[in-house]
């Protein structure tokens, strides 16, 4: 059997770590190779040994059965290597083409030819099925669409080895299938292709062969047909893990949220909440389903009193909360686990402790007359840090030298321990690893089983369809749709997601 | 891997030594002999008895305008207008000092508290307009230091004298100025203010490290958006850091105008305590006992400096450069930091 691409023995060490050891990856031509691990694993640091960001201390790399030595990306480039992203490296005001061509330039008597260009890109959009326009801005085109841009430069710059980085993280269900497809016709064309992922449906669905990596060590390479999720799991966590989380049928008892033609301005001044109605009741778990972008964050911020509302009334029983302080609506009984963690969940350079008590630490007793009582947070921080696997040297150490993970776990502690009414969790999963997530949703439900309210935002439609008691689909700053979890599925969700009325999403 | 602690003690010491190492070869370039200047510069802060007390005397504002930036900076505000709240706190203790008769445990008291007040009230203006407005507060600091310098001269040619140059000294009742510790250092102008700036660095630990005030002020220099999550009041907690940073400011105008002059005078510049204060607070890492250990380096550099021209023929301009250079390699900690990292990698 020819592989195309063949990373032996690779070991690479940092500073006190080793990040990879001793990891096998061979990659035969034509085939989609899942590159499978939880963040951290070292996958990141494999794929950038591969593309010559990091030089390895040990092993050998082989590109069509010859020894090489990628010393820099212009080298990958040159051997057919090409990476996509997970974060764009586009050029906004630049064209399609434009953005391609940059850094290769076709010069004709000293200027940009982009006429030849233009044609090229034309000529590879079609042949993949790729479906875009070269002439387009790309501050005009949508994520997936950039996330071909994207491809095309790999295209351009003649890889036949395309390494996509977690593609599927920003894309909508129907972009996600798209990808897919274009995954396909770019392998009958006799690319190859290395998926990094840690979504085990995408491998399932996509993939022939998947590497996996625990911890920096290869486990093994597995036949994508001859197992399963399940499997795959286990293999990458090390240990059996459950996914369809467990959870009895919700119980709802008295409207503990409710939202009555509330409107909502973003920083621009567009309004991007728009007449919302929303209840969320004791004891169930509701889901917003819906593209990013379509007034979720502003929903949010403006309940838990971080955003203003032009209009409209949220109450939280039958106590009006609308545009109070944030911290009075924690006072009424809120909690908010925040989308973004790093921005508005922890003050990163504070130790792990003192984030525990960051909306408390004005009351006994953590504080008293206004001095901070310290031996009383860092035991009340020690408690926490313990009851929810917060993985910490200390609790003295920084929020930041935390893995994702473990600051998120830090969080919902701390906004679970306060026992609030009601508890907002906005992507609280957000770039966790299986074994993570599967902790976050349990506390979640355990929360919902002791009669909290849950009111949960996610772009994951798996997470939405398997926590939500009941799913309300967002768009364009209303909610246009109510529907049970089992009375649907990721396709009808998605139709509605796009804007498609319930009737029209029935019909499918 | 360095902890952060060690790393702020680490960096300033090798920041003073390189400055201290490049003023040697400077030295050696335009033919001063170092040892005989280093000497020098020694002997003019701690030689004898009088130039020990000078020392204190120029390490005593220093301290407070260090406070001052450092305080402003751990809530994440650059208060580049210490230099004009020194102005205003100056001007507000010999205000006080030449305009009442009162005993002197309330007329010091007062003359003092005058100056925090007036200090703080120019540093309340850029964090009003920072807070309301989101004015950048370097940029509204540096006009209120014009402000400042061309406001208090004007009161004190107009309305503290009669269009003389200078006030007339404050009532013994408001005075710093001690005979006993002159008469200690040879008549050296050192003053009691020194237990003022100590017990400020003991007020600004207590402020930042132990109270709630300090734990808002540190989270929202850190993190806005976490700050206002959590329920605090971002608006709120700028204006009180620029507050409480202009009342530092004004108290170190009050060391020179209740302390080591008697007075204040037209003055055709600026003083640059607030200035030198930036470089107090960087080299001692906004830590109130960094600051104090700052302070004193830079006062001992100031007032050891007078003494190599006369001792070892060195110019003063060559005593700034050595400042200057010191101030380069902190704040160019950076850099520093990552050689240490370089050699601690390739050490391994």
């Amino acid at each position: 059997m020819d592989y195309v691409i063949e990373m032996l023995n690779i070991r690479k060490e940092f500073p006190g770590i080793v990040a990879n050891d001793n990891i096998n990856l061979q990659v035969k031509k034509g085939e989609i190779h899942a590159l499978l691990g939880e963040n951290g694993a070292g996958k990141s640091t494999l794929m950038n040994v591969l593309f010559g960001l990091y030089q390895p201390e040990r092993g050998e790399i082989r590109v069509r059965g010859e020894k090489v030595n990628i010393t820099d990306p212009n080298v990958a480039n040159a051997l057919g290597i090409g990476m996509v992203h997970q974060h764009f490296m586009l050029v906004d005001t630049f064209t399609v083409t434009e953005n391609i061509v940059l850094g290769s330039e076709p010069k004709k008597a000293g200027t940009v030819n982009l006429k030849h260009a233009e044609d090229q890109v034309r000529e590879l959009s079609e042949r993949y099925g790729l479906n875009v326009d070269p002439k387009a801005k790309i501050r005009d085109i949508s994520v997936g669409m950039q996330q071909r841009v994207e491809i095309l430069k790999t295209l351009y710059r003649g890889a036949e080895i395309l390494i996509f980085d977690e593609p599927t993280a920003v894309l909508t269900p129907q972009e996600i299938k798209e990808l897919i497809d274009i995954m396909q016709s770019l392998v009958k064309e006799g690319k190859s292709i290395i998926l990094i992922t840690h979504k085990l449906k995408e491998i399932m669905e996509v993939c022939d062969r998947c590497t996996v990596i625990r911890k920096g060590q290869g486990i093994g390479t597995v036949d994508v047909s001859e197992t399963n999720p399940t499997e795959l799991a286990s293999l990458m966590v090390g240990r059996d893990v459950s996914f369809s989380t467990e959870k009895t049928k919700a119980e709802p008892k008295e409207t503990y949220l409710s939202i009555k033609d509330l409107r909502v301005k973003d920083v621009r001044g567009v309004e991007m909440v728009k007449g919302l109605n929303l209840e969320v009741r004791a004891g169930e778990i509701v889901g917003i389903a819906g593209v990013d972008g379509n007034g979720q964050s502003e929903l949010i911020e403006a309940i838990t009193g971080l955003r203003r509302s032009e209009s409209g009334t949220i109450r939280l029983h039958d106590k009006e909360i609308t545009n109070l302080t944030p911290r009075k609506v924690t006072q009424s009984g809120v909690s908010h686990i925040p989308q973004d963690r790093h921005k508005f969940g922890l003050v990163l350079d504070f130790p792990i402790g003192e984030n525990m008590v960051l909306q408390s630490y004005h009351q006994k007793p953590y504080s008293k007359k206004g001095v901070m009582n310290f031996k009383n947070i860092y035991q009340k921080a020690k408690n926490l840090i313990a009851e929810y696997d917060v993985r910490t040297p200390d609790a003295y150490t920084p929020a930041r030298a935390l893995s994702g993970g473990n600051q998120q776990k830090a969080i919902i502690g701390r906004e679970v321990d306060r026992s609030p009414d009601l508890i907002i969790a906005a992507q609280p999963t957000r770039g966790l690893d299986v074994g993570a997530i599967e902790f976050i949703h349990k506390k979640l439900i355990e929360e919902r089983d002791k009669g909290r309210a849950v009111l949960l935002l996610s772009f994951e439609l798996d997470e939405i369809m398997n926590l939500s008691d009941r799913i309300a689909v967002m768009f364009d700053g209303q909610i246009i749709a109510d529907v049970q979890p089992e009375e649907t599925n990721e396709q009808k969700l998605g139709l509605l997601m796009a804007g498609n009325s319930t009737q029209k999403a029935g019909e499918q | 891997m360095f902890s952060n602690r060690l790393f702020n003690i680490l960096v300033p010491i090798i920041s003073v030594l390189l400055g201290l190492i490049s003023g040697a070869i400077i030295m050696l370039i335009f033919g001063y002999n170092p040892i005989a200047g280093f000497a020098a510069l020694w002997n003019g802060a701690f030689g004898d008895a009088y130039f020990f007390g000078e020392t204190i005397r120029q390490v005593t504002p220093y301290i407070l305008s260090g406070l001052a930036v450092a305080f402003a900076l751990r809530s994440g505000l650059l208060n580049i207008g210490v230099e004009g709240q020194v102005f205003m706190g100056w001007l507000a203790s010999v205000w006080i000092g030449i305009s009442f008769e009162l005993p002197m445990i309330l007329h010091l008291p007062l003359a003092i508290l005058a100056a925090a007040i007036a200090g703080a009230f120019w540093g309340f203006i850029p964090g009003l307009l920072k807070a309301k407005l989101g004015v950048h507060e370097v940029i509204v600091t540096i006009m209120m230091n014009y402000i400042a310098l061309y406001l208090s001269n004007s009161i004190v040619r107009n309305l503290l004298s009669d269009g003389a140059d200078r006030t007339e000294n404050v009532a013994a009742t408001a005075s710093l100025q001690s005979n006993w510790l002159a008469e200690m250092t040879f008549y050296s102008r050192i003053h009691y203010g020194f237990i003022v700036a100590l017990l400020m660095a003991l007020v600004m630990w207590f402020i930042i490290n132990r109270t709630t005030t300090g734990f808002e002020l540190r989270s929202v220099g850190f993190n806005q958006h976490a700050s206002k999550y959590a329920g605090m009041n971002v608006s709120k907690n700028i204006i009180l850091a620029m507050v409480i940073s202009g009342a530092f400011a004004g108290l170190a105008g009050a060391m020179e105008g209740l302390g080591t002059f008697g007075f204040m005078s037209i003055k055709s510049g600026f003083t640059n305590i607030g200035f030198d204060g930036i470089a107090v607070a960087l080299l001692g890492a906004n830590t109130a006992f960094g600051v104090i250990l700052a302070a004193f380096l830079f006062g001992i550099l100031k007032i050891g400096a007078l003494n190599m021209p006369t001792a070892a023929g060195v110019p003063t301009e060559l005593v700034e450069i050595i400042i200057a250079l010191i101030i380069f390699f902190v704040a160019s900690s950076y850099m520093i930091r990552w050689v240490i990292l370089r050699f601690k990698k390739e050490g391994k």
